[in-house]
């Protein structure tokens, strides 16, 4: 009896052992990342990476003032776009749609959300692109609302679920009109949760390439013409990365910190949203 | 008044409620009671069309308010749901709306904007449902800060905002202790002057003591209905008697 009890305390500890190593292997990739992304970039980071434009190759030095900007106006405009269709189709579904709509409009949702974004880069080519002949900031915006469109459906929508169904049916009792129960309790009630998943899929679209390859195309002098090519980061990044020029490389390495630490912010904004609410719901 | 009529209500082809005729006279409470899943929340439930936000509810038969049909196609259930308020079995105030806020929602969101109607329908409210002295230092604070007895009185509140000619409550004071229980009573007693009250209860003692009249639900027909003091001590039926006894549900 005393054995089988030890021998079973061993089989707890070697099963309690095996599981840490997994979960120590499975943050080592994100602790290595973040360390070479700062030791390469690190020696990239300075004002001038922020203020200047890029240089010819041969010359030294230069930034990512455009590719900073692009990135910005790119991503600015597809969220403005975005988000607030995103918002509404979420708030037709749960609130107003009856649930066989609802269904197979979450199905939708869950196709468009697993397509691959090159294919969307190529409808916003298709859409944008063709028909102004030529590639421009705003097809790369259509390109990344696409990509963000079924992502913010999908958070919104769960966010909605969470609100209970007390709360609108307290709200019909209450002789309210159903658009202003959808406006004033339900997406009051899951704002935060809401914002959380749009801060969220701005930093998944921050970070696209591929479909800006052949919609923003990329530039390298600085422009705000939401018509005209554009720079952005990540693309930035994948040019220079693949280019033959060390200076390049350096700013390459410089533009992923940026990328990255930008992406860091946002996820933890979001997080502070959430802990906030928590906190205020419950004083 | 209050009645219905031969007023039957499915659920998914599902008989819930099997033609049930009651009336509830004005400056009365009146109670329902029966074992659960007898239909008695069911009931409640379609006197202020709730069953309307059911995908697969179908009510047939009437229910009138002072002879007017509600289930008319040309009557819009938002109206009538001002003109007949609800009360739950959970406190279910809105927690992202201040205690002030959650007392007014029913106007506000309404459409009602004058500030000066808004703050004297909330204090009023407050005060019919004996929570003001309460809480008229912290009428921006969230109703989750509220004991669970002051937030379903909070919830009295906002229904009594609106002026409603019928309450009806759900179970009001399943989730509540005794002296919470005690409060909402005393209140019912007090609306009972100026609207019809309607209350749902499995408690029978609270039935017993808080009601005018009793009704008697079991598997979603009606067996009993009169004077509560004459349903407690001579019951017409033999199943009303073996219910409130508790000899069974």
């Amino acid at each position: 009896m005393n054995r089988s009890h030890q021998w079973r305390k061993i089989q707890g500890r070697s099963m309690e052992a095996v599981c840490l190593l997994a979960a120590v292997l499975a943050v080592i990739p994100l602790f290595a990342f973040l360390w070479h992304l700062v030791a390469m970039g690190a020696g990239a980071f300075s004002m001038a990476l922020f203020t200047k434009l890029p240089l010819p190759p041969g010359e030294l030095g230069g930034g990512l003032r455009n590719a900073i900007f692009g990135s910005l106006l790119v991503v600015g405009t597809a969220t403005v776009v975005g988000i607030p269709i995103g918002i509404g189709a979420a708030v037709f579904m749960t609130e107003f749609a009856r649930p066989a709509t609802t269904s197979l409009l979450r199905f939708a949702c869950d196709v468009l959300s697993g397509v691959p974004s090159i294919v969307m880069g190529l409808l916003a080519y298709q859409v944008v692109v063709r028909p102004m002949h030529h590639f421009s900031a705003i097809s790369g915006s259509v390109a990344l609302a696409f990509i963000m469109l079924p992502v913010v459906v999908i958070t919104t929508q769960e966010m909605l679920r969470l609100v209970p169904h007390s709360l609108r049916e307290a709200g019909h009792a209450l002789g309210i009109p159903a658009w202003r129960i959808a406006s004033s309790i339900s997406l009051r009630a899951a704002a935060p949760g809401i914002l959380t998943g749009a801060i969220l899929s701005m930093s998944r679209i921050a970070g696209e390439t591929a479909p800006m390859l052949f919609t923003s195309f990329g530039n390298p002098f600085m422009s705000t013409d939401p018509r005209a090519p554009i720079a952005t980061l990540p693309h930035t990044i994948f040019t220079y990365a693949i280019s033959p020029y060390d200076d390049w490389h350096r700013l390459a390495w410089g533009g992923a910190l940026i990328l990255v630490l930008g992406i860091l912010g946002a996820t933890l904004l979001s997080r502070c949203i959430l802990w906030w609410h928590q906190r205020s719901l419950h004083s | 008044m209050l009645a219905c009529q031969d007023l039957k209500i499915e659920f998914d082809r599902k008989p819930v409620l099997k033609g049930v005729t009651l009336t509830f006279p004005p400056r009365r409470i009146s109670a329902i009671i029966g074992p659960s899943g007898c239909g008695k929340s069911t009931l409640l439930r379609a006197f202020n069309r709730m069953h309307d936000l059911t995908p697969g509810a179908q009510v047939t038969g009437s229910v009138t308010l002072n002879g007017h049909e509600i289930y008319r196609g040309s009557e819009d259930p938002v109206l009538i749901r001002r003109r007949i308020g609800m009360v739950f079995q959970k406190a279910n105030p809105f927690p992202t709306l201040s205690i002030y806020e959650n007392t007014i929602s029913g106007l506000r969101l309404s459409g009602v904007r004058n500030r000066a109607v808004l703050q004297e329908a909330a204090e009023k409210a407050l005060v019919d449902a004996a929570l003001w002295d309460e809480v008229k230092d912290r009428l921006k604070s969230n109703p989750m800060s509220l004991s669970g007895g002051q937030q379903q009185r909070l919830c009295i509140a906002r229904a009594l905002a609106v002026d409603p000619e019928v309450l009806l409550m759900d179970e009001p004071c399943s989730a509540l202790d005794p002296i919470a229980t005690s409060k909402i009573e005393e209140l019912m007693f007090r609306l009972r002057e100026r609207l019809i009250v309607v209350i749902v209860t499995h408690n029978m003692q609270q039935a017993a003591r808080a009601s005018d009249r009793t009704a008697f639900l079991w598997m979603g027909e009606l067996v009993e209905e009169g004077e509560t003091e004459a349903i407690f001590t001579s019951p017409k039926k033999a199943m009303t008697e073996d219910y409130i006894t508790g000899r069974f549900g």
